[in-house]
């Protein structure tokens, strides 16, 4: 094996790097606080009284469930400029990013919703509670807390899924690797670098998340 | 085998001997130098508060705990907690469970009949017959392709002794065996208890059924913040208590 | 330009899914005899082994699987291994399904009650022994459905195989769009197809997840 290995030819690229980093975790923390916000809506529609309403969620959520996240970032990107919405690039990767996510979570906060006892939701009725009260001040905080692991779980899914969107020219991480190994034609310190980088954003990000939890649904969880 | 007066005959080696047992759960010290000797055909219940380490103790026995120190001797295999063969062990000492811990897959006989084939490689003809054997003896004999969802607590907790029994143990490890029964299927377990000790088994429980330990056993342990306090015939224990702890127990329980 | 009829590109993108199907399926099955084999040193009761399945399971659930397929596309040839799209793909998707079906079926190992583990080793049974005939048939019955289930995220994840040039629906896909300029149609039909590929499979993960809770 006659390859040497040569990572200090990367450090001339460092702020490409950086530049890629930056742009992933950007799009991730906004596409995160988006999707889980939708995640709450289509899972308190999901348990919603309007029938059309849940059926078109639960279609939205199988749809993008079962379909691949390129796909989605193709159609958003190729596809809806032909209706005449043309979307910069990493505005159809974030939308593509908040889309998906979207769809998870509400799935994941409607299984924590669905956990809730009966008696939870009888108690707030019989205290003359409305229904979007009840959801909003007796449901939502325990179910987050709840299911507040899988929902990270499914972040940083999204955050390491959004590597793709180097196919459509957003300069993240990906699209960083990319660039500087077709410069110096060094793919394997390069992508070793750019998957290390990868690795220690996930583990930061579920490390921050943790953190949040506990901040957030600290008394959810200990109820 | 216990004589008139409840004393224990002498005898040159016990079944089962415990020589300064030692077990702590991190900080927690819930052993705390325990010695014990049960002569084989003895019956022996242990009592005390729940934390007292008697659930421990009777675990460490066959090794599901492991002890930090002291000497378990069990039919003259002296085992040390650096090197235990737990699979010779284990040959001699059966163990049934409060959670009866059947094998929600396999069928009451397949139950039965696993450790045989698999542990003592008998052949299907004999492990079948020595399932149907051990089955009737706790009186489910017609239960043998029954699986264990379709059981009562009480019938599960029957073939869980079965199960132990089909292996031939030395002694009978009982863990808090009706515990989680339903009050009205407790005797159904303990009669076949009781039948047990008649034939000369050795028995060591873990029990909370005072009227059961009174009646059927032949020696008490009462254990009280990881050590043995008070051991002894049990109408001896009952009538006179000798320390403040015992005395406390017994007028608990009474109370119940 | 060509003349591409609807039916021109379906039967093409059809034509190509034969490829994502072919490539999941030995993803699946090979990552399913490496995950199992994962699995088992995992849960093997020698810490370092453990250990090591634990760092190899975090790898390859914490980094993106572009990444993982550039790099064995990429590093294979280094080492001499001569590497198409299509090998690169199978090697790659094989072992990050092997990972994350480990940890899955660790979860359903983990699930089994201590005390059939107790109550197996009271019978004298050996850890292997009450492995196999106690705790993985347990196990294997409760992972069926998120099995199946995972099933889905493999059939996704062989999309991305199309970026070093495999030809699956995916790369069929932009390949015919940039014939036809006709990219909302295309990537409409594209996922469509997903869609027709992976929504039984998640109907049957959820009906079986159903079927087991029934029986319990």
């Amino acid at each position: 094996m006659a390859y040497r290995f040569d990572f200090a030819s990367l450090l001339d690229y460092a702020p490409v790097l950086v530049h890629g980093v930056a742009t992933t975790v950007g799009l991730t923390l906004v596409g995160a606080v988006l999707g889980v916000g939708i995640g709450i809506g289509g899972a308190a529609a999901r348990s919603s009284a309007n029938a059309p309403l849940r059926v078109a969620v639960g279609a939205y959520v199988e749809l993008i469930r079962n379909t691949p996240f390129l796909v989605q970032l193709f159609f958003i990107f190729f596809g809806l400029p032909s209706l005449g919405v043309r979307l910069p690039e990493w505005q159809a990767a974030l939308l593509a990013m908040v889309i998906n996510l979207g769809a998870y979570a509400t799935e994941i906060i409607r299984a924590g919703i669905d956990a809730t006892p009966k008696g939870q939701v009888e108690a707030g009725a019989s205290l003359g509670m409305s229904g979007p009260q009840i959801f909003r001040y007796i449901i939502l905080g325990p179910a987050m807390g709840k299911i507040w692991p899988a929902l990270t779980s499914q972040i940083i899914i999204v955050m390491l899924g959004s590597s793709v969107c180097s196919q459509i020219a957003v300069e993240e991480l990906s699209f960083a690797a990319n660039f500087i190994q077709s410069r110096n034609f060094r793919p394997f310190e390069v992508y070793f670098v750019a998957t290390a980088l990868y690795l220690a954003l996930a583990v930061g990000l579920r490390w921050l998340l943790a953190r949040l939890g506990d901040r957030l649904f600290a008394r959810a969880a200990r109820a | 085998m216990s004589l008139a007066d409840g004393s224990v005959p002498p005898s040159p080696r016990p079944l089962v001997k415990l020589t300064n047992i030692r077990k702590s759960f991190g900080p927690v010290e819930v052993l705390k130098g325990v010695d014990m000797a049960v002569q084989e055909g003895q019956v022996v219940a242990m009592i005390g508060r729940s934390g007292s380490g008697k659930s421990t103790l009777l675990r460490s026995i066959n090794g599901l705990e492991r002890i930090d120190d002291g000497v378990i001797e069990v039919d003259g295999e002296c085992v040390d907690p650096s090197q235990i063969d737990l699979r010779a062990l284990r040959l001699k000492v059966g163990m049934v469970f409060q959670q009866f811990n059947l094998f929600p897959h396999l069928s009451a006989g397949e139950n039965v009949m696993l450790a045989l084939k698999v542990v003592k490689k008998q052949d299907k003809a004999s492990c079948r017959a020595a399932a149907e054997q051990a089955l009737a003896k706790v009186g489910l004999g017609h239960k043998f392709d029954a699986y264990p969802s379709h059981l009562s607590g009480g019938q599960q907790q029957r073939v869980a002794i079965a199960r132990s029994l089909a292996m031939a143990p030395k002694v009978l490890l009982c863990d808090e065996i009706t515990s989680a029964l339903d009050p009205e299927l407790v005797s159904e377990v303990l009669s076949v208890v009781r039948k047990l000790a008649e034939e000369g088994m050795t028995l060591l429980l873990v029990t909370h059924e005072m009227r059961f330990a009174r009646e059927v056993c032949d020696s008490l342990v009462f254990m009280h913040g990881g050590r043995i306090i008070e051991q002894g015939p049990p109408a001896e224990l009952f009538d006179h208590p000798k320390t403040a702890e015992l005395a406390q127990f017994v007028g608990m329980v009474e109370a119940r | 330009m060509l003349n591409f009829t609807f039916w021109d590109i379906l039967s093409n993108l059809l034509l190509a899914a034969r490829w994502t199907v072919l490539l999941s399926a030995i993803a699946f099955v090979c990552g399913g005899v490496a995950g199992l084999l994962v699995l088992l040193a995992r849960v093997a009761p020698l810490r370092p082994l453990q250990g090591a399945m634990k760092i190899y399971i975090e790898l390859f659930q914490g980094t993106p699987l572009l990444m993982q397929l550039f790099i064995v596309f990429f590093v294979l040839p280094l080492v001499g291994v001569e590497t198409s799209p299509w090998t690169a793909a199978a090697v790659s998707l094989t072992l990050f399904t092997s990972a994350y079906l480990a940890e899955i079926w660790r979860g359903c190992v983990d699930a089994v009650p201590k005390g059939q583990w107790e109550a197996s080793a009271s019978l004298a049974l050996s850890y292997g022994e009450q492995m196999r005939y106690v705790v993985l048939p347990q196990a294997l019955r409760i992972a069926v459905p998120p099995t199946v289930g995972f099933s889905v995220q493999v059939v996704k994840g062989t999309a991305v195989t199309s970026i070093i040039g495999f030809v699956e629906i995916t790369k069929a896909g932009t390949m015919i769009t940039n014939a036809t300029f006709q990219p909302f149609l295309v990537y409409g039909l594209v996922g469509l197809l997903y869609f027709a590929l992976c929504y039984p499979l998640s109907l049957s993960a959820k009906a079986l997840e159903r079927k087991l809770n029934v029986a319990r």
